[in-house]
């Protein structure tokens, strides 16, 4: 970003002509962070469905915005961060269903308490994960045909091993088996007072906050900066390449196992056909937010803005009334203008710094 | 290497801690065991003609791990077990690869073919190549009125227009004034007729709400969202099983007091009909469109038997309320309801 170098002066002080030393405005600071764009496409859409739709503003219809951006939300901090590290993971979408379906069926085959069931889940999602990140590191095969036939097998798995275990294409109900309610109050839904919250949003924030401290306050965050934005001169100077794109996939894999969770507590059946096509909403969530789709660049806070400008919008043309008929088109639409509005205006923050 | 064996050691240490936890932590509850001693032993199918063993084919329109094609093709299975026929199956949500299974089955010289006609236009040139090579075709589903058209024997399904006109007079005998129509596939032939059928014999208002299957909390915050935007809807209308579930806990959170009904049944819906958190469930009965077909084809075979005089055979709608509901659960329960 140094637009005009200074004149190599060797015997004036170093320090001043280095740019990483010069002092910056806490504004310019601002207007250099990867999440700015899409903050302001963010709050644009909110006032936009603020006017046009009077059901919008009311709490009730907030925590349903809220919820609904928590659920891709959860998902896209890690997704967000594997971009940063300069991977995508397409597998992501199914293996949140996996993660459902290991728990539910194994709990129910084994008539064990619920809690045992999301623990084998917990296991065999970071090994799908930790699977990803070995296949990617050892065979150095592009992420998108890796990840593509992980995508491809589980939705094959899930399919088969269901209809194999359970005889049909969705899991039983293991709603009044043991341990689903205190299951079901840390990954569906618990009461605090007289409001129902949705855990999902919980857990939604605690990712966003420990993904943001991993990358900006650990040597962890460093490595996936390094990585992201440009491997070979990372493990020049001694960044573990391969164990950090395996850690950032199987940081995909647990988020996909919280998701899976709760899909399963909240609905207690799971259909083995769902997830396809999620993935893809993830990675959205995330280049709104900021993320380069190069790697080297982005956010955890921006993967939750992009979230929140997801779940807006797809809530917000409801709210609106609008014909349903268009439905996907404004929803396209709305993504298009809150992706340009955020590039528009890094690339103006960009310039005055 | 020692690092290694670490890890080869902790990842030890954990499995059998979890095989420890998984053998302490027995459900006392649900699960596969109680499944077990509720179901007695069910007997294993047996031919019961011994005509020669035919292979019949069906090819449907459905999409990977779809409940209610499972249950269609559970009928055609036990039909297929008792008339000593070797029962072959295969689907693309796709018209064109589903043309190219049944090309391939053709080929194959099949004795007879149970096809959909969900994407009638791609369908065409295959089911007359059946036909020319003197394949039997029946169509089952969707399709009813290309059915005769084409070719083929009969036509063993829902009308689905039908079926949505008996939702909208339903909904008018309960004094519902306001109701919401949830498709969860958008650019479903079948699902718009449902729909359409609805508007059209309800006396009151109908509006279509889109939501995406493949994402069940989306579903549910997306219903939630309209209930909330609109106060006076008092009844919602999803087109599936597993869509009905995600409407009641949106009607939950919204706070609103609308009645859920929904086309086909599952165990949770038998159940929920039972315990009156939905109002009613139109079944089209999937079990019976498999079996007929495998059926019935044999009876032409054996018998150059046709059912239906030219018209379909309507295996629905049925509307399943609270009192029909518990004699079902056991069935839905096993997968053939």
């Amino acid at each position: 970003m140094s637009t005009s170098a200074p004149p190599a002066t060797p015997d004036k002080a170093p320090d001043k002509a280095d740019e990483r030393l010069l002092r910056t405005s806490p504004l310019r600071k601002l207007m250099g962070r990867p999440e700015l764009g899409s903050v302001v496409g963010a709050v644009a859409v909110f006032v936009f469905f603020s006017v046009v739709a009077d059901a919008f503003l009311r709490t009730s219809s907030l925590a349903t915005v809220l919820y609904a951006a928590s659920t891709l939300g959860i998902m896209a901090v890690p997704v967000a961060l594997l971009m940063i590290g300069g991977e995508f993971d397409l597998s992501a979408g199914v293996m949140v269903t996996s993660s459902a379906l290991i728990s539910s069926m194994f709990s129910y085959q084994m008539t064990a308490n619920v809690w045992v069931g999301a623990l084998v889940s917990l296991l065999v999602t970071l090994g799908l994960g930790a699977f990803n990140g070995l296949m990617l590191t050892r065979t150095k095969l592009p992420s998108f045909i890796i990840t593509l036939g992980t995508f491809l097998m589980l939705t094959g798995l899930n399919l088969g091993l269901t209809k194999l275990i359970s005889g049909t294409v969705s899991t039983k109900s293991i709603g009044d088996m043991e341990g689903f309610p205190s299951a079901k109050s840390v990954f569906g839904e618990f009461t605090v007072g007289d409001t129902t919250v949705k855990a999902t949003i919980v857990w939604w924030i605690v990712l966003i906050a420990l993904a943001t401290w991993i990358l900006l306050r650990t040597r962890f965050g460093n490595w996936i900066f390094a990585v992201g934005g440009g491997a070979d001169a990372a493990r020049a100077v001694g960044v573990p390449v391969k164990r950090t794109k395996i850690l950032l996939y199987m940081g995909v894999a647990f988020a996909a196992w919280v998701s899976g969770q709760h899909l399963l507590f909240s609905f207690d059946v799971v259909q083995s056909g769902e997830g396809v096509g999620n993935e893809l909403t993830y990675i959205i969530a995330a280049v709104i937010g900021g993320c380069l789709i190069t790697g080297g660049y982005g956010s955890a806070i921006g993967s939750a803005v992009g979230a929140l400008i997801f779940g807006m919008t797809s809530k917000g043309i409801v709210y609106a009334e609008w014909n349903p008929d268009w439905f996907k088109f404004f929803l396209g639409a709305m993504l298009l203008l809150a992706t340009l509005l955020n590039a528009w205006v890094r690339k103006r923050a960009e310039a005055t710094t | 290497m020692a690092r290694a064996r670490t890890g080869v050691r902790a990842l030890g240490a954990v499995l059998a801690a979890v095989l420890g936890v998984s053998l302490a932590g027995c459900s006392s509850t649900g699960g596969k065991r109680a499944e077990d001693a509720r179901k007695a032993q069910a007997a294993a199918g047996k031919a019961a003609v011994n005509t020669p063993r035919w292979t019949f084919a069906m090819v449907t329109h459905s999409g990977d791990g779809d409940t209610f094609w499972d249950i269609v093709q559970s009928g055609a299975e036990q039909a297929a077990a008792k008339d000593n026929i070797n029962f072959l199956y295969a689907h693309s949500d796709e018209g064109q690869q589903q043309a190219q299974l049944v090309d391939s089955y053709i080929s194959k010289e099949v004795d007879a073919l149970i096809v959909t006609l969900a994407k009638p236009d791609a369908m065409k040139a295959v089911v007359a190549k059946a036909r020319k090579a003197g394949i039997p075709v029946i169509t089952v589903n969707s399709g009813s009125k290309q059915s005769k058209a084409y070719g083929a024997l009969t036509h063993i399904g829902q009308d689905e227009t039908i079926a949505g006109e008996a939702v909208g007079d339903e909904l008018d005998a309960r004094g519902k004034k306001k109701a919401l129509c949830v498709l969860h596939e958008q650019g479903n032939v079948g699902h718009e007729q449902r729909c359409a059928g609805a508007k059209k014999t309800f006396g009151g208002d109908m509006q279509n709400l889109y939501v995406d299957g493949t994402n069940m909390p989306d579903v549910q915050a997306s219903i939630e969202a309209k209930l909330q935007a609109d106060r006076s809807i008092d009844s919602v209308v999803t087109l599936g099983a597993p869509f009905a579930d995600a409407a009641v806990q949106a009607r939950k959170t919204a706070g609103s007091k609308a009645e859920i009904d929904t086309f086909d049944l599952n165990p949770k819906v038998a159940k929920a009909l039972q315990e009156g958190t939905l109002g009613f469930a139109v079944d089209q009965q999937p079990y019976l469109q498999g079996y007929q077909a495998v059926d019935l084809l044999w009876l032409y075979k054996y018998n150059a038997d046709v059912l239906g005089g030219g018209r379909p055979v309507l295996t629905g709608p049925q509307i399943i309320t609270e009192k029909d509901a518990a004699e079902l659960e056991e069935f839905t329960e096993r997968g053939t309801r």
